[in-house]
């Protein structure tokens, strides 16, 4: 089967790659772009350890027809901070000890990305609903839930 | 090897879909990409549709017309479709609802397909397009029981009417995990009143059965009469009419056939969860 | 951010307070990493030419292997290489035959028969992920069903089917002599014949599977001078190298293992699950090799933790005092060893839970099922028995009409308290546990319950004592007509047991097979020192609220043999000798 090319701007930069037809954005992304923010966790749509922004909008890269983000902006945890300066949920999930394995860490932040995107100062229910696709075995949620609310009052939290 | 067709018109997609057996739809991806990632799903022809018509929303007037290819996020984005925003809310996380379409939630195995659940109350109708002919619309309930048998063709719309009074109409999923948990159960009910009795309601059962199902014996047991505890009580009594609900990884059989005239119970008496 | 509280009132004069860290916000190292997204994980790493694997697992629960056919699949696009169980060099390996314990049970991929469903029989390499799992469909196998036995107890019985042939008794032997660990400590018959109310009741658990967010896998790669690099998602990553250098035979120092960096384990990534075959698979083809379970083979085929049935027999007097505790319980293996006869050790180590009981015995058993093989979690072999121990407190309390906060610090160890281990109960704080909990949840406690410390009272008299202790000969290995057989010896008051310490520990055996153990002997327990300073003045002994009994400590209700003469308190014993859980030997 021949492979299909494949363009796309991923935080920022333009890339292009040749995929299977039916390759999903994960793969893409990490073996073929070498970007291994987004992780697998469980190819089924459940753990949300894979969620990246595409157009601004929070998907789940294992679930998304790679070729489906053609001319599209993808923008994963990756490319979060502005060079040496993070992000200021990084920043927060940093003094809120929101991590303890870092596996979920990436699409955490990217789902709490694409909230204080839309919604600068969320309560604390729609911040639990915003991370309710992502899935923590470690540190518990409520350390997060706490990071992301502090980085909402942070200032420059509505950078994207 | 999976081939992938991607098609600019439902018409086209419609025709490759009844002249390849091996030929699917992939939608939003979340049932489809599932079954590759898994290795179920190795041969054949995926097919997406690029076609602006199959993410049409028309849902300003008495009559609401959904492309199957609308997403659970455009369904809460949209002021006009508050009656489905609970049953979208419903669907996954956020990131789920970017993707999650309405056509595909209509091919959604139990436990899932919680949004169908709610488009069942509301009499939805399914516009199935088969070869490059016009499309027809069928009964929800008709298409469902034919689901498993596959071949209807292309879904690219759904329609309903409108509820003419939005707190007529309820929808409720029971889950232990929230706010996102799978279902062990969810209830649409539709229950329009006249003179104070509710007349020609539409009740609709997920998790339940193999599809969403209809609640016949609810809706005889409330029909014509006031929302009343003597209704309710008959209605709990007929809830588990036409049930054949699974034992899963979420809750067994017998849970579900307990649990469920509770809810609804509760669902009808407007008690909270 | 949790609020932890230092509680510094309590045991003030066990602890210098010049801590650093503890009590203090610390910024760990690995944080910018994960939330800059930069931290590797074992499968964040691109290697050219990378082949995937995945495995064909039984459909079956218990099978005999007719026929297997892998040429479809070897013809298949993109693959590379299909491997069967005559292409790994060890197949047959226990994880815990790194440190000499237990027999080889459980191959790579299986030759002959299948003792669980997902059990790995053929492996596939490929160019991509999707060619692997396209081939997986091709390869034929022919089965030939045999009953299986499911159940903890039922397969311990004559005629069950044979799991595990290694075991053909479908128990795991512990010192190639017992079906079962055992505990005894003073006689739990007499115990009960004396108590005022005898309590049994069944406990279970399921199986629970870690389900971390990274699955099991790794990365092998042929690197330089025929070493091979594998990263790997191991949590113990030396373990994981021992494991598969042992099992394709060749020298740890050809394998560069890589790893620490793990997406949640919680014991899951212990068993080595993948490393062999991606190290095997690289060294066939000279290419790298990726080995991932996805999500539905790590619920599924990745080890759980062992459901596990248990039974406890408690003798209790009316004022609420513990006279003698009887635990059975049985782990569920699955099919094969991997850390279920450790866990079995812990659960023995752990009974009769934080409470001072006069008779204690119990028996262990390792049951293999055909089930999926059950492994390490977070406290695996105690947090099962803890469970069934605490709910049973609770209705021991309700039978003594005791309030179940009292109950447990009327009989939780104090400091000096002899445990049926016959080593001295030290650092004991289930007192002041329970206190601090009732305050914090506004139980209300009477006074001498507050007033009562794990510095009081433990020790005095019978509490320090090694009681004289029935002996049994049950459930030896080889006499099945033992399992129910009499008290065969009565240890003296007073006896300890000694293990051998020349135990060789760490020298890995080659052929996988233990070295023999050596059965423990006993010797009278020594003097001891007396207790140190700290706990002066002698305190009073704990006085039980009025409700309970007027005596002030533990009498027997029955006249349990009479105990020699007070010896010191013992927990100087402690500090002196390390114990090993694993042989019951001295570390050196």
């Amino acid at each position: 089967m021949a492979k299909l090319p494949l363009q796309f701007r991923l935080n920022g930069s333009d890339r292009a790659t040749f995929v299977d037809p039916a390759s999903n954005l994960l793969d893409t992304l990490r073996r073929g772009l070498g970007d291994f923010g987004p992780k697998y966790g469980c190819g089924q749509g459940t753990c949300g350890v894979c969620t990246v922004l595409v157009d601004g909008e929070p998907q789940l890269a294992c679930l998304t027809l790679a070729v489906s983000c053609e001319g599209r902006q993808i923008e994963t945890a990756s490319g979060m901070a502005d060079g040496p300066n993070l992000h200021p949920l990084q920043d927060a999930f940093m003094e809120h000890f929101a991590a303890q394995c870092g596996f979920c860490t990436p699409g955490m932040l990217t789902a709490a990305r694409a909230l204080l995107a839309k919604n600068p100062q969320p309560s604390r229910e729609e911040v639990v609903e915003a991370i309710s696709g992502n899935i923590c075995r470690c540190t518990g949620y409520e350390p997060i839930i706490a990071a992301i609310l502090a980085a909402a009052n942070a200032p420059g939290a509505r950078r994207a | 090897m999976l081939d992938l067709r991607t098609c600019a018109s439902l018409s086209e997609a419609a025709g490759i879909l009844s002249g390849d057996r091996q030929a699917l739809l992939i939608g939003g991806g979340t049932l489809v990409m599932r079954d590759v990632n898994e290795g179920r799903l190795t041969e054949g022809t995926l097919v997406r549709v690029t076609d602006p018509a199959f993410r049409q929303m028309s849902a300003g007037g008495a009559r609401v017309e959904l492309g199957a290819g609308v997403t659970m996020a455009m369904v809460l984005a949209n002021r006009d479709l508050a009656c489905l925003h609970a049953a979208a809310r419903a669907i996954g996380g956020p990131a789920v609802r970017t993707m999650a379409t309405i056509g595909g939630n209509l091919f959604a195995a139990a436990p899932y397909g919680d949004f169908t659940v709610a488009l069942l109350a509301l009499d939805a109708q399914v516009v199935l397009q088969s070869g490059y002919g016009s499309g027809r619309a069928v009964a929800l309930e008709e298409f469902l029981s034919a689901r498993e048998r596959g071949g209807q063709g292309l879904v690219t719309a759904v329609q309903f009417a409108r509820p003419q009074n939005p707190a007529e109409f309820q929808f409720r999923k029971i889950s232990r995990v929230k706010p996102k948990g799978i279902s062990l159960l969810s209830i649409a009910a539709h229950l329009p009143l006249s003179g104070g009795r509710v007349a020609q309601p539409r009740v609709a059962y997920g998790a339940m059965a193999p599809t969403p199902i209809r609640a016949r014996g609810v809706e005889r047991a409330l029909d014509g009469k006031p929302l009343d505890h003597t209704a309710i009580q008959l209605a709990k009594q007929a809830a588990l009419e036409g049930c054949r609900p699974a034992t899963d990884a979420i809750a067994s059989e017998w849970y579900r056939r307990e649990i469920l005239p509770v809810h609804l119970g509760r669902l009808l008496a407007g008690e909270p969860r | 951010m949790t609020t932890m509280e230092m509680r510094k009132d309590l045991f003030a004069d066990e602890r210098d307070d010049n801590l650093n860290v503890v009590g203090k916000g610390v910024q760990r190292q690995d944080m910018p990493g994960h939330v800059t997204a930069r931290t590797r994980f074992f499968d964040d790493h691109a290697f050219d030419g990378m082949l995937h694997l995945k495995v064909v697992r039984s459909p079956h629960h218990h099978a005999r292997i007719r026929a297997i056919d892998t040429s479809a699949a070897e013809r298949a696009p993109g693959v590379k290489r299909v491997l069967r169980g005559a292409d790994v060099p060890v197949n047959k390996n226990t994880l815990l035959s790194l440190i000499n314990f237990g027999k080889d049970d459980e191959p790579s991929l299986a030759v002959n028969k299948v003792a669980y469903k997902g059990e790995p029989v053929v492996a596939i390499l490929a160019d991509s992920e999707a060619q692997a799992q396209a081939a997986r469909k091709l390869v034929r196998i022919d089965y030939d069903p045999l009953p299986a036995v499911f159940d903890v107890e039922e397969t311990l019985k004559a005629g069950a089917p044979v799991v595990n042939e290694t075991y053909p008794g479908n128990y795991f032997e512990y010192h190639e002599r017992f079906d079962h660990q055992k505990l005894r400590f003073g006689d739990v018959e007499r115990g009960f014949a004396g108590a005022d109310i005898v309590m049994e009741h069944r406990y279970q658990m399921s199986p629970i599977e870690h389900a971390p967010t990274e699955t099991n896998g790794s990365i092998a790669a042929p690197e330089q001078n025929g070493r091979y690099v594998v990263h790997s998602c191991a949590q113990g990553l030396f373990f994981a190298l021992g494991t598969t250098a042992k099992i394709v035979d060749v020298e740890s120092n050809q394998l560069h293992f890589i790893g620490g960096t793990v997406g949640g384990g919680f014991g899951g990534k212990v068993d080595s699950l993948t490393e062999p075959l991606a190290v095997l698979g690289a060294m066939l083809t000279g290419r790298p090799v990726r080995f991932v379970l996805d999500r539905e083979e790590e619920m599924l085929y990745g080890s759980p933790r062992g459901a596990e049935r248990i039974y406890i027999k408690d003798g209790l007097m009316r004022d609420g005092r513990i006279v003698a505790r009887h635990i059975r319980s049985y782990f569920d293996a699955g099919a094969y060893t991997r850390l279920s006869s450790y866990a079995a050790i812990k659960c023995t180590a752990h009974v009769p839970g934080p409470y001072w009981i006069p008779n204690v015995a119990s028996d262990i058993y390792v049951s293999y099922t055909n089930r999926c093989p059950s492994t390490a979690m977070r406290g695996f072999g105690v947090t099962a028995v803890d469970f069934a121990l605490e709910v049973q407190m609770d209705r021991l309390a309700e039978a003594a009409n005791m309030d179940p906060m009292e109950f447990r610090i009327l009989n939780a160890y104090r400091d000096g308290d002899m445990k049926p281990h016959r080593r001295a109960a030290k650092n004991t704080a289930l007192v002041e546990c329970v206190q601090v909990a009732a305050e914090k949840a506004n139980w209300p406690l009477s006074e001498q319950a507050k007033r009562a410390s794990s510095l009081l009272g433990g020790g005095a008299g019978e509490r320090s004592q090694i009681p004289a202790t029935q002996l049994d000969a049950r459930g030896q290995i080889g006499r099945p007509d033992s399992r129910n057989g009499p008290v065969t010896q009565v240890l003296p008051a007073g006896t300890t047991r000694i293990a051998p310490s020349k135990q060789p520990v760490m020298e890995g055996a080659r052929d996988g097979r233990a070295a023999p153990t050596q059965v423990p002997r006993y010797e009278p327990q020594r003097p001891a020192a007396p207790p140190p300073p700290a706990y002066q003045p002698a305190p009073p002994p704990y006085q039980p609220p009025g409700s309970y009994s007027p005596a002030p400590v533990h009498q027997p209700a029955s006249p349990l043999p009479a105990s020699p003469p007070p010896a010191a308190p013992a927990q100087t014993q402690h500090g002196a000798v390390r114990f090993s859980s694993v042989f019951g030997t001295r570390r050196r």
